[in-house]
Protein backbone atom coordinates (compact mmCIF):
# COMPACT_ATOMS: atom_id res chain seq x y z
CA UNK A 1 0.00 0.00 0.00
CA UNK A 2 1.23 3.11 -0.81
CA UNK A 3 -0.09 7.31 -1.16
CA UNK A 4 -0.94 6.21 -4.98
CA UNK A 5 -3.27 3.83 -4.03
CA UNK A 6 -4.72 4.81 -0.96
CA UNK A 7 -4.98 8.77 -0.81
CA UNK A 8 -6.63 11.14 -3.95
CA UNK A 9 -6.95 14.95 -4.17
CA UNK A 10 -9.90 16.53 -4.33
CA UNK A 11 -9.01 17.59 -7.83
CA UNK A 12 -8.79 13.91 -8.69
CA UNK A 13 -12.30 13.94 -7.15
CA UNK A 14 -13.78 16.36 -8.98
CA UNK A 15 -12.56 15.28 -12.44
CA UNK A 16 -14.09 11.64 -11.88
CA UNK A 17 -17.35 12.70 -10.41
CA UNK A 18 -18.63 11.04 -13.41
CA UNK A 19 -16.81 7.47 -13.75
CA UNK A 20 -18.62 4.96 -13.20
CA UNK A 21 -17.43 2.34 -10.74
CA UNK A 22 -16.04 4.83 -8.15
CA UNK A 23 -18.54 5.34 -5.15
CA UNK A 24 -18.03 8.63 -3.24
CA UNK A 25 -19.12 8.07 0.60
CA UNK A 26 -19.58 10.61 3.17
CA UNK A 27 -18.66 9.88 6.53
CA UNK A 28 -19.02 12.87 9.64
CA UNK A 29 -18.59 13.14 13.17
CA UNK A 30 -21.29 15.31 12.68
CA UNK A 31 -23.97 13.11 10.87
CA UNK A 32 -26.02 16.51 9.64
CA UNK A 33 -22.95 17.41 7.92
CA UNK A 34 -24.28 15.76 4.31
CA UNK A 35 -27.98 16.82 4.65
CA UNK A 36 -26.63 20.49 4.63
CA UNK A 37 -24.81 20.39 1.38
CA UNK A 38 -22.40 17.05 -0.30
CA UNK A 39 -20.16 16.53 -3.45
CA UNK A 40 -22.85 15.63 -5.81
CA UNK A 41 -23.13 11.56 -6.70
CA UNK A 42 -21.47 11.04 -2.73
CA UNK A 43 -24.03 8.73 -0.40
CA UNK A 44 -23.87 9.28 3.51
CA UNK A 45 -22.98 6.66 6.26
CA UNK A 46 -23.79 7.59 9.68
CA UNK A 47 -21.29 6.29 11.51
CA UNK A 48 -23.62 6.13 15.04
CA UNK A 49 -26.60 4.10 12.80
CA UNK A 50 -24.85 2.28 10.22
CA UNK A 51 -21.74 1.24 11.92
CA UNK A 52 -22.26 0.76 14.95
CA UNK A 53 -24.57 -2.78 16.05
CA UNK A 54 -27.47 -0.37 17.98
CA UNK A 55 -27.85 -2.61 21.30
CA UNK A 56 -24.00 -4.16 22.37
CA UNK A 57 -20.85 -1.78 21.98
CA UNK A 58 -19.53 -3.31 18.77
CA UNK A 59 -19.43 -2.70 15.18
CA UNK A 60 -22.03 -4.48 12.93
CA UNK A 61 -21.39 -8.10 11.95
CA UNK A 62 -20.29 -9.35 8.81
CA UNK A 63 -24.14 -10.04 7.69
CA UNK A 64 -25.49 -6.76 8.56
CA UNK A 65 -22.78 -4.79 7.00
CA UNK A 66 -23.29 -6.80 3.09
CA UNK A 67 -26.74 -5.86 3.83
CA UNK A 68 -26.19 -1.95 4.51
CA UNK A 69 -23.48 -2.14 1.43
CA UNK A 70 -26.24 -3.78 -0.71
CA UNK A 71 -28.54 -1.25 0.41
CA UNK A 72 -26.57 1.22 -0.53
CA UNK A 73 -25.43 0.05 -3.98
CA UNK A 74 -22.22 -0.52 -3.27
CA UNK A 75 -20.42 -3.43 -5.00
CA UNK A 76 -17.42 -5.52 -4.30
CA UNK A 77 -15.77 -4.40 -7.35
CA UNK A 78 -16.78 -0.46 -6.97
CA UNK A 79 -13.87 1.77 -5.97
CA UNK A 80 -14.95 3.65 -2.95
CA UNK A 81 -13.36 7.30 -1.69
CA UNK A 82 -14.35 7.91 1.81
CA UNK A 83 -14.70 11.59 2.51
CA UNK A 84 -15.91 13.55 5.77
CA UNK A 85 -15.89 16.53 8.36
CA UNK A 86 -12.78 16.94 11.08
CA UNK A 87 -9.76 16.27 8.57
CA UNK A 88 -11.52 12.93 7.51
CA UNK A 89 -11.56 11.34 11.50
CA UNK A 90 -14.81 9.50 10.95
CA UNK A 91 -13.87 9.17 7.36
CA UNK A 92 -10.26 7.32 8.06
CA UNK A 93 -12.41 5.54 10.35
CA UNK A 94 -14.83 4.37 7.61
CA UNK A 95 -11.74 3.14 5.81
CA UNK A 96 -10.25 1.11 8.41
CA UNK A 97 -13.94 -0.45 8.39
CA UNK A 98 -13.96 -1.48 4.98
CA UNK A 99 -10.72 -2.29 5.40
CA UNK A 100 -11.55 -4.85 8.12
CA UNK A 101 -14.23 -6.31 6.10
CA UNK A 102 -12.05 -7.02 3.24
CA UNK A 103 -13.28 -4.58 0.51
CA UNK A 104 -10.65 -4.41 -2.44
CA UNK A 105 -10.49 -0.92 -3.34
CA UNK A 106 -11.10 1.82 -0.94
CA UNK A 107 -9.69 5.24 -0.86
CA UNK A 108 -9.70 8.38 1.05
CA UNK A 109 -10.02 12.28 -0.14
CA UNK A 110 -6.84 14.22 1.52
CA UNK A 111 -8.29 16.73 3.41
CA UNK A 112 -11.61 15.93 3.21
CA UNK A 113 -14.78 17.72 3.21
CA UNK A 114 -12.63 20.68 4.62
CA UNK A 115 -10.14 20.85 2.17
CA UNK A 116 -13.04 20.73 -0.14
CA UNK A 117 -14.99 23.79 0.87
CA UNK A 118 -11.93 25.90 1.35
CA UNK A 119 -11.06 25.14 -2.24
CA UNK A 120 -14.39 26.91 -2.69
CA UNK A 121 -15.80 23.66 -4.89
CA UNK A 122 -19.61 22.52 -5.30
CA UNK A 123 -21.36 20.79 -2.51
CA UNK A 124 -25.17 19.80 -3.66
CA UNK A 125 -28.35 18.89 -2.02
CA UNK A 126 -29.77 16.51 -4.53
CA UNK A 127 -29.14 12.66 -2.62
CA UNK A 128 -28.19 10.18 -5.44
CA UNK A 129 -30.40 6.86 -5.70
CA UNK A 130 -28.23 3.63 -6.07
CA UNK A 131 -29.70 0.59 -7.28
CA UNK A 132 -29.04 -2.40 -4.77
CA UNK A 133 -26.28 -4.81 -5.19
CA UNK A 134 -25.43 -8.25 -3.58
CA UNK A 135 -22.61 -7.71 -1.57
CA UNK A 136 -20.01 -10.29 0.07
CA UNK A 137 -18.10 -8.80 3.23
CA UNK A 138 -14.91 -10.86 4.26
CA UNK A 139 -14.44 -12.04 7.77
CA UNK A 140 -13.14 -9.01 9.66
CA UNK A 141 -9.34 -8.87 9.36
CA UNK A 142 -8.65 -8.83 13.05
CA UNK A 143 -4.76 -8.27 12.30
CA UNK A 144 -5.89 -4.51 12.27
CA UNK A 145 -8.25 -4.64 15.33
CA UNK A 146 -6.61 -4.74 19.03
CA UNK A 147 -9.19 -5.18 21.59
CA UNK A 148 -8.89 -4.15 25.21
CA UNK A 149 -6.46 -7.59 26.37
CA UNK A 150 -3.59 -6.43 23.39
CA UNK A 151 -3.59 -3.02 24.44
CA UNK A 152 -3.40 -4.11 28.27
CA UNK A 153 -0.16 -6.87 26.96
CA UNK A 154 1.22 -4.17 25.00
CA UNK A 155 2.54 -2.01 27.84
CA UNK A 156 6.18 -2.15 28.11
CA UNK A 157 6.24 -4.02 24.93
CA UNK A 158 4.98 -2.74 21.97
CA UNK A 159 4.65 0.74 20.73
CA UNK A 160 1.39 2.20 21.65
CA UNK A 161 0.60 5.59 20.32
CA UNK A 162 -1.59 7.95 21.92
CA UNK A 163 -2.82 10.01 19.07
CA UNK A 164 -5.16 12.30 21.29
CA UNK A 165 -4.47 15.82 22.20
CA UNK A 166 -1.86 16.29 24.86
CA UNK A 167 -4.14 17.74 27.44
CA UNK A 168 -6.69 14.44 26.55
CA UNK A 169 -3.75 12.74 27.14
CA UNK A 170 -1.86 14.11 30.41
CA UNK A 171 -5.92 13.78 31.87
CA UNK A 172 -6.49 17.37 31.99
CA UNK A 173 -8.86 16.96 29.38
CA UNK A 174 -10.95 13.59 29.33
CA UNK A 175 -12.67 14.42 25.28
CA UNK A 176 -12.03 16.73 22.59
CA UNK A 177 -12.70 20.33 23.12
CA UNK A 178 -15.34 20.37 21.11
CA UNK A 179 -17.61 18.38 23.28
CA UNK A 180 -18.30 17.97 26.68
CA UNK A 181 -15.88 16.94 29.35
CA UNK A 182 -18.12 15.24 31.62
CA UNK A 183 -17.70 11.62 31.25
CA UNK A 184 -17.79 8.37 33.45
CA UNK A 185 -14.32 7.09 32.79
CA UNK A 186 -10.95 8.04 34.70
CA UNK A 187 -8.34 9.98 32.80
CA UNK A 188 -5.03 9.39 31.81
CA UNK A 189 -3.53 7.22 29.14
CA UNK A 190 -1.84 3.71 29.31
CA UNK A 191 1.25 3.54 30.77
CA UNK A 192 4.33 3.43 28.34
CA UNK A 193 1.82 5.27 25.44
CA UNK A 194 3.64 8.00 23.22
CA UNK A 195 1.62 11.27 22.96
CA UNK A 196 1.40 11.93 18.89
CA UNK A 197 -1.53 13.57 18.30
CA UNK A 198 -3.07 12.78 14.78
CA UNK A 199 -3.32 16.46 14.39
CA UNK A 200 0.76 16.67 13.79
CA UNK A 201 -0.08 13.70 10.62
CA UNK A 202 -1.80 16.66 8.78
CA UNK A 203 -1.43 20.50 7.61
CA UNK A 204 -3.89 22.93 8.38
CA UNK A 205 -6.07 22.05 5.56
CA UNK A 206 -6.18 18.72 6.74
CA UNK A 207 -4.32 17.22 4.03
CA UNK A 208 -2.12 14.66 4.80
CA UNK A 209 1.97 15.84 5.18
CA UNK A 210 4.38 15.06 3.05
CA UNK A 211 5.58 11.05 3.74
CA UNK A 212 9.36 11.89 4.29
CA UNK A 213 7.74 14.67 7.27
CA UNK A 214 5.40 11.67 8.38
CA UNK A 215 8.43 9.30 8.80
CA UNK A 216 10.60 11.91 10.26
CA UNK A 217 8.05 12.28 12.71
CA UNK A 218 7.25 8.90 13.66
CA UNK A 219 11.40 8.40 13.96
CA UNK A 220 11.79 11.37 16.35
CA UNK A 221 9.36 9.78 18.96
CA UNK A 222 10.83 6.96 18.93
CA UNK A 223 9.07 4.55 17.46
CA UNK A 224 10.45 0.78 16.94
CA UNK A 225 10.21 -0.42 13.74
CA UNK A 226 10.52 -3.92 14.67
CA UNK A 227 7.88 -4.22 17.32
CA UNK A 228 3.91 -4.26 17.05
CA UNK A 229 2.29 -1.00 17.47
CA UNK A 230 -1.36 -0.02 18.27
CA UNK A 231 -2.68 3.34 17.59
CA UNK A 232 -5.26 4.56 20.24
CA UNK A 233 -7.47 8.09 21.00
CA UNK A 234 -11.27 8.20 23.06
CA UNK A 235 -13.17 6.24 20.42
CA UNK A 236 -11.10 5.04 18.12
CA UNK A 237 -11.92 7.33 15.18
CA UNK A 238 -9.14 9.61 15.63
CA UNK A 239 -6.53 6.48 15.93
CA UNK A 240 -7.97 5.47 12.14
CA UNK A 241 -6.45 8.17 11.04
CA UNK A 242 -3.11 7.25 12.69
CA UNK A 243 -3.32 4.20 11.52
CA UNK A 244 -4.08 4.93 8.11
CA UNK A 245 -0.34 6.85 8.04
CA UNK A 246 1.23 4.30 9.57
CA UNK A 247 0.15 1.29 8.12
CA UNK A 248 -0.67 2.99 4.10
CA UNK A 249 0.87 6.00 4.07
CA UNK A 250 4.27 4.19 5.88
CA UNK A 251 3.82 0.98 4.75
CA UNK A 252 4.38 -0.05 8.86
CA UNK A 253 3.44 -3.93 9.16
CA UNK A 254 1.61 -5.26 12.30
CA UNK A 255 -0.15 -2.35 12.71
CA UNK A 256 -3.68 -2.27 15.11
CA UNK A 257 -6.36 0.18 15.77
CA UNK A 258 -8.16 -0.24 19.31
CA UNK A 259 -11.18 1.21 18.67
CA UNK A 260 -12.32 0.54 22.26
CA UNK A 261 -9.65 3.42 23.21
CA UNK A 262 -10.28 5.61 26.31
CA UNK A 263 -13.85 5.51 27.04
CA UNK A 264 -13.14 1.27 27.44
CA UNK A 265 -9.65 1.54 29.27
CA UNK A 266 -10.59 4.42 31.60
CA UNK A 267 -13.72 2.59 32.22
CA UNK A 268 -11.64 -0.82 33.03
CA UNK A 269 -11.37 -1.90 36.66
CA UNK A 270 -7.71 -2.43 37.74
CA UNK A 271 -5.29 -1.60 34.84
CA UNK A 272 -2.72 0.71 34.89
CA UNK A 273 -3.26 4.42 34.06
CA UNK A 274 -0.31 7.09 33.99
CA UNK A 275 -1.34 10.79 34.32
CA UNK A 276 0.60 13.46 33.37
CA UNK A 277 2.78 14.61 30.08
CA UNK A 278 5.45 11.59 30.19
CA UNK A 279 4.89 8.40 29.10
CA UNK A 280 4.87 6.57 32.62
CA UNK A 281 6.90 3.30 33.14
CA UNK A 282 4.77 -0.65 32.80
CA UNK A 283 5.59 -0.63 36.50
CA UNK A 284 3.27 2.01 37.40
CA UNK B 1 -32.77 39.75 29.41
CA UNK B 2 -32.42 37.06 31.79
CA UNK B 3 -28.31 37.69 31.45
CA UNK B 4 -28.24 36.24 27.80
CA UNK B 5 -25.32 37.60 26.00
CA UNK B 6 -26.40 40.23 23.05
CA UNK B 7 -25.67 37.68 19.75
CA UNK B 8 -24.50 34.57 21.76
CA UNK B 9 -25.14 31.42 21.33
CA UNK B 10 -27.83 29.85 23.15
CA UNK B 11 -26.41 27.79 26.32
CA UNK B 12 -29.27 25.59 26.48
CA UNK B 13 -28.58 22.58 27.46
CA UNK B 14 -24.91 23.68 28.30
CA UNK B 15 -23.80 22.81 32.13
CA UNK B 16 -21.89 26.09 32.39
CA UNK B 17 -20.99 25.74 35.88
CA UNK B 18 -18.83 23.09 35.21
CA UNK B 19 -17.27 23.54 31.52
CA UNK B 20 -14.92 26.53 30.45
CA UNK B 21 -16.76 27.47 27.47
CA UNK B 22 -15.03 29.16 24.78
CA UNK B 23 -17.86 30.65 21.67
CA UNK B 24 -18.63 33.22 19.16
CA UNK B 25 -18.97 33.80 16.01
CA UNK B 26 -16.67 34.37 12.30
CA UNK B 27 -17.46 37.76 10.74
CA UNK B 28 -16.78 38.98 7.23
CA UNK B 29 -18.00 42.70 6.96
CA UNK B 30 -20.23 42.42 10.01
CA UNK B 31 -21.93 39.54 7.99
CA UNK B 32 -21.48 35.78 9.24
CA UNK B 33 -19.38 33.53 7.86
CA UNK B 34 -21.17 29.93 7.79
CA UNK B 35 -18.34 28.08 5.96
CA UNK B 36 -15.23 28.97 8.46
CA UNK B 37 -13.56 26.37 10.58
CA UNK B 38 -12.12 27.19 13.92
CA UNK B 39 -9.39 25.39 14.87
CA UNK B 40 -8.55 25.62 18.80
CA UNK B 41 -4.55 25.36 19.86
CA UNK B 42 -3.14 24.79 23.51
CA UNK B 43 -0.49 27.01 24.51
CA UNK B 44 2.04 25.16 23.02
CA UNK B 45 0.33 26.02 19.94
CA UNK B 46 -0.55 22.50 19.08
CA UNK B 47 -3.91 21.44 17.96
CA UNK B 48 -7.39 20.24 20.38
CA UNK B 49 -10.28 20.59 18.42
CA UNK B 50 -11.92 21.90 15.72
CA UNK B 51 -15.32 22.92 14.48
CA UNK B 52 -17.05 24.14 11.26
CA UNK B 53 -18.99 27.34 12.41
CA UNK B 54 -23.08 27.09 11.94
CA UNK B 55 -25.02 28.85 9.31
CA UNK B 56 -24.87 31.77 11.54
CA UNK B 57 -20.94 31.64 11.81
CA UNK B 58 -20.88 30.46 15.43
CA UNK B 59 -19.10 27.89 16.93
CA UNK B 60 -18.31 26.60 20.67
CA UNK B 61 -15.44 25.12 22.75
CA UNK B 62 -15.04 23.04 25.77
CA UNK B 63 -11.71 23.63 26.83
CA UNK B 64 -9.99 24.05 29.98
CA UNK B 65 -8.63 26.82 31.81
CA UNK B 66 -5.64 28.77 30.86
CA UNK B 67 -4.74 29.99 27.53
CA UNK B 68 -5.55 29.18 24.04
CA UNK B 69 -5.59 30.49 20.27
CA UNK B 70 -8.56 30.68 17.78
CA UNK B 71 -6.92 30.09 14.45
CA UNK B 72 -9.85 30.81 11.74
CA UNK B 73 -9.99 29.61 8.11
CA UNK B 74 -12.32 30.05 5.62
CA UNK B 75 -12.02 30.36 1.50
CA UNK B 76 -10.07 32.61 -0.06
CA UNK B 77 -8.79 34.13 3.18
CA UNK B 78 -5.81 34.18 5.19
CA UNK B 79 -5.80 32.21 8.27
CA UNK B 80 -6.43 34.51 11.49
CA UNK B 81 -5.10 33.84 14.74
CA UNK B 82 -6.69 35.46 17.88
CA UNK B 83 -5.82 34.53 22.03
CA UNK B 84 -8.77 33.83 24.22
CA UNK B 85 -8.88 33.05 27.84
CA UNK B 86 -10.97 30.21 28.98
CA UNK B 87 -12.15 29.35 32.91
CA UNK B 88 -14.59 26.85 33.96
CA UNK B 89 -17.74 28.27 35.30
CA UNK B 90 -17.59 31.06 32.53
CA UNK B 91 -17.74 31.54 29.12
CA UNK B 92 -15.74 33.72 26.86
CA UNK B 93 -17.42 35.34 23.98
CA UNK B 94 -15.38 36.15 20.50
CA UNK B 95 -16.08 37.58 17.59
CA UNK B 96 -13.26 37.11 14.56
CA UNK B 97 -13.51 39.25 11.75
CA UNK B 98 -11.75 37.91 8.38
CA UNK B 99 -10.93 39.77 5.27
Amino acid sequence: MSREDALVTTQWVEDNLDTPGIVLVEVDEDTTAYDKGHIRGAIKLDWTTDLQDQVRRDFVNKQQFEELLSSKGISNDDTVVLYGGNNNWFAAYAYWYFTLYGHADVKLMDGGRKKWELDSRELVDEVPERERTSYTAQEQDTSIRAFRDDTVNAIGVSNLIDVRSPDEYAGRLLAPAHLPQEQSQRAGHVPTSLNVPWSKNCNDDGTFKSDDELKALYDEVGIDDSKDTIALCRIGERSSLTWFVLKELLGHQNVKNYDGSWTEYGSLVGVPIALGDEPGSADA
Amino acid sequence: MCGAKEGGLSLDGVNVAKEAVIQGQVTREGEPVGNAYVRLLDKAGEFTAEVPTSASGHFRFFAGEGQWTLRTLAPQASPVDKKVHAAVGSVAEVTIPIA
